[in-house]
């Protein structure tokens, strides 16, 4: 009770001076919250944060045998390695090319979809169709690329045998380099449009009924409703979401693109994460610095992006929500 | 003939149309892929093979589920799956409350220290590489230890439940609980986990469904293929297309083979994603109602 108290009066700014409590007596009055929380921070310091002090092998010449401490600086060696590389600017325009297609490609059907939902009356039809769009949520990344690869199969696939009932050429799909970033764009849609959907679905029960009472009485149209009323409604959320994916514009998904990766559609495929696995962990000379430079260098650009972005959000959030 | 239309104008009920069309539309874009791959994995394998299969089965057949049962690896990968599952997610919902507690506290001196370092790892981190470094450092390489430990806190599962603490469990309740000499230890095992019930489903699903579905770790950190996870396995034969038949007995013939495999592929499919379709329609609306805890703080 004294300890609301104190906290009611800290915020209020009218603390008494004599009660003013010191930090120690603060913190002795909660100590058994520290017990609670020392397990989560012994974890988040041993698996984040030594792993990000670890990170300094990119500047250097890492040796197994001698360590992280004990191997010897280079500097910027590994980066200098990398951006003058063959493979740097291919590598660089995938990602970017990628995560960019599947932002703005995956951004309009979850609304659609939501819109759609919200005019629907019937029930039923209304629990079917979300039960069903959400599933596919659920489905894990190695079953999704195996789906795709028995679906886009050259002799035997589904889409192969209406190619081939249509009287047009079988098109071995995964082997073409030119299909690869749509077929993971559209597969990627198909799985998330669904549950993507419910952020704009609370989004659109969050507006005032009054307003399309008000619409109705003057008139106006569903469609005119929908334009009106549900897209400003939906749009801070919408712009929101758009930007805090910018923030992770490098984070293609990884194991997907793993996953679906094959020698024939390698120019394309690969991306800055697959890099730094392959360089790193999946090759025969283990590239420990290079690879982590590489990895270091992707971490600081999605640092900025994110900081950068979040200014913006916060501007757009204070200009259209208040 | 307009003149019963009081609410609904002939512009309005083309509209209402239109959205069923739309919908329908989705609806079946979605749900052809699903139907199209279960009915495969019940159909005659030459009829997969031949592309005779559209939609329904073609003459039915279990040889593919029969073949997944006799696959040695699958069986002991499926095993393997339900313990990381089962385990991880109890070290997640344990570790997730002890943080989210503390930090839903309006008391808890240095409160937005703590967040920023739970917070900054969510936006910055050392690398593949050096975490890889600090698993085989610890002697956590080819132990089931390196399937449960590096993930053991999600900070935005925990961002969500402290969300919730502070918006359901009033003040009141604790201090009157102060007042009664109920410490903070038994104020949480009392009092909060027994009423944050629906937030702990959520996160628990989450979690779990995470377990379930990943195989990266298992990828880069075991060796042991006893020790493999469902998706490793599945990852193997569906993506690799590396089917050992010869873990397989008893097939002769390369054409009954070749059809095998690809039913194989089907049934294995159905057989990996069968476990949570079957729970799902149970927990959808926990998975709803997280996601709109969620997005109340973005």
């Amino acid at each position: 009770m004294e300890a609301m108290k104190e906290a009611a009066a800290v915020r209020s700014g009218t603390a008494v001076k004599t009660r003013h409590a010191t930090p120690l007596k603060k913190m002795r009055k909660v100590w058994r919250l520290y017990v609670l929380i020392a397990l989560p921070v012994l974890y988040i310091i041993i698996f984040k944060y030594v792993p990000m002090y670890g990170a300094q092998i990119a500047f250097k010449n890492f040796v197994v045998t001698k360590g992280i401490m004990g191997s010897e600086w280079v500097g910027f060696k590994h980066f200098d390695r990398f951006f003058h590389s063959y493979d740097f600017w291919r590598i660089m325009s995938n990602t970017i090319i990628l995560s960019a297609y599947n932002l703005i490609a995956g951004f309009p059907f979850p609304i659609i979809l939501a819109l759609a939902l919200n005019y629907v009356k019937n029930r039923l039809f209304k629990k079917s169709v979300q039960m069903i769009t959400y599933a596919p949520h659920f489905i894990s990344v190695v079953v999704m690329v195996g789906i795709i690869l028995e679906m886009l199969d050259p002799r035997i696939g589904i889409v192969n045998s209406i190619l081939k009932a249509l009287g047009m050429e079988p098109v071995n799909f995964m082997g073409k380099p030119e299909y690869f970033k749509s077929i993971y764009v559209w597969s990627g849609i198909w799985q998330s449009v669904g549950f993507s959907c419910i952020i704009y679905l609370a989004a659109l029960s969050g507006i005032d009924p009054a307003l399309h009472e008000a619409a109705v009485v003057d008139g106006a149209s569903k469609l005119r409703r929908m334009w009106h009323i549900d897209l400003p409604g939906i749009m801070p959320i919408a712009i929101i979401m758009l930007i805090m994916n910018t923030g992770h514009m490098l984070d293609v998904g990884f194991e997907k693109v793993l996953l679906m990766q094959n020698p024939l559609n390698v120019r394309t495929s690969e991306v800055i994460d697959t890099y730094v696995y392959k360089v790193g962990l999946a090759s025969q000379a283990m590239n420990y610095s290079y690879s982590s430079a590489i990895g270091l260098f992707k971490s600081v650009i999605n640092l900025i992006l994110l900081v950068a972005v979040n200014k913006i959000a916060q501007k757009t959030k204070q200009a259209s929500l208040w | 003939m307009e003149h019963s239309a009081i609410r609904e104008s002939r512009g309005d009920r083309l509209f209402t149309v239109f959205n069923y069309v739309l919908l329908s539309l989705f609806l079946v874009t979605i749900l052809y892929p699903l139907i199209y791959v279960a009915s495969a994995s019940i159909s005659n394998s030459e009829a997969v093979v031949s592309g005779k299969v559209w939609l329904w089965p073609v003459d039915p057949t279990l040889e593919g589920y029969t073949t997944v049962f006799r696959h040695k690896l699958i069986g002991s990968g499926f095993m393997n799956s339900i313990y990381y599952t089962a385990a991880g997610t109890a070290i997640n919902v344990v570790m997730t409350i002890l943080a989210a507690y503390p930090l839903s506290r309006k008391d808890f001196y240095g409160k937005n220290a703590f967040m920023f370092l739970f917070v900054f790892t969510m936006m910055f981190s050392g690398g593949l590489i050096p975490t890889y470094l600090l698993v085989k450092d610890l002697g956590l390489l080819n132990t089931t230890w390196s399937m449960l430990l590096p993930g053991a806190l999600g900070v935005w599962n925990m961002i969500i439940t402290r969300t919730y603490f502070q918006t359901t469990i009033p003040d009141e309740l604790l201090e009157a609980s102060q007042l009664d000499g109920c410490t903070d230890f038994q104020f949480v095992w009392r009092i909060v986990i027994p009423l944050s019930g629906p937030i702990i489903a959520v996160i628990t699903l989450f979690y779990a469904v995470g377990h379930w579905n990943s195989f990266f770790n298992a990828l880069i950190y075991l060796k042991d293929q006893k020790l493999y996870p469902l998706q490793l396995v599945l990852r193997d034969i569906l993506v690799q297309n590396d089917v050992d038949m010869n873990m397989l007995a008893d097939v002769q013939e390369v054409a009954k083979r070749e059809g095998l495999r690809e039913l194989l592929k089907y049934s294995l499919i159905v057989v990996a994603t069968v476990p949570l379709l079957v729970v799902y329609p149970f927990v959808q609306k926990y998975f709803v109602k997280g996601i709109m805890i969620g997005s109340l703080k973005g």
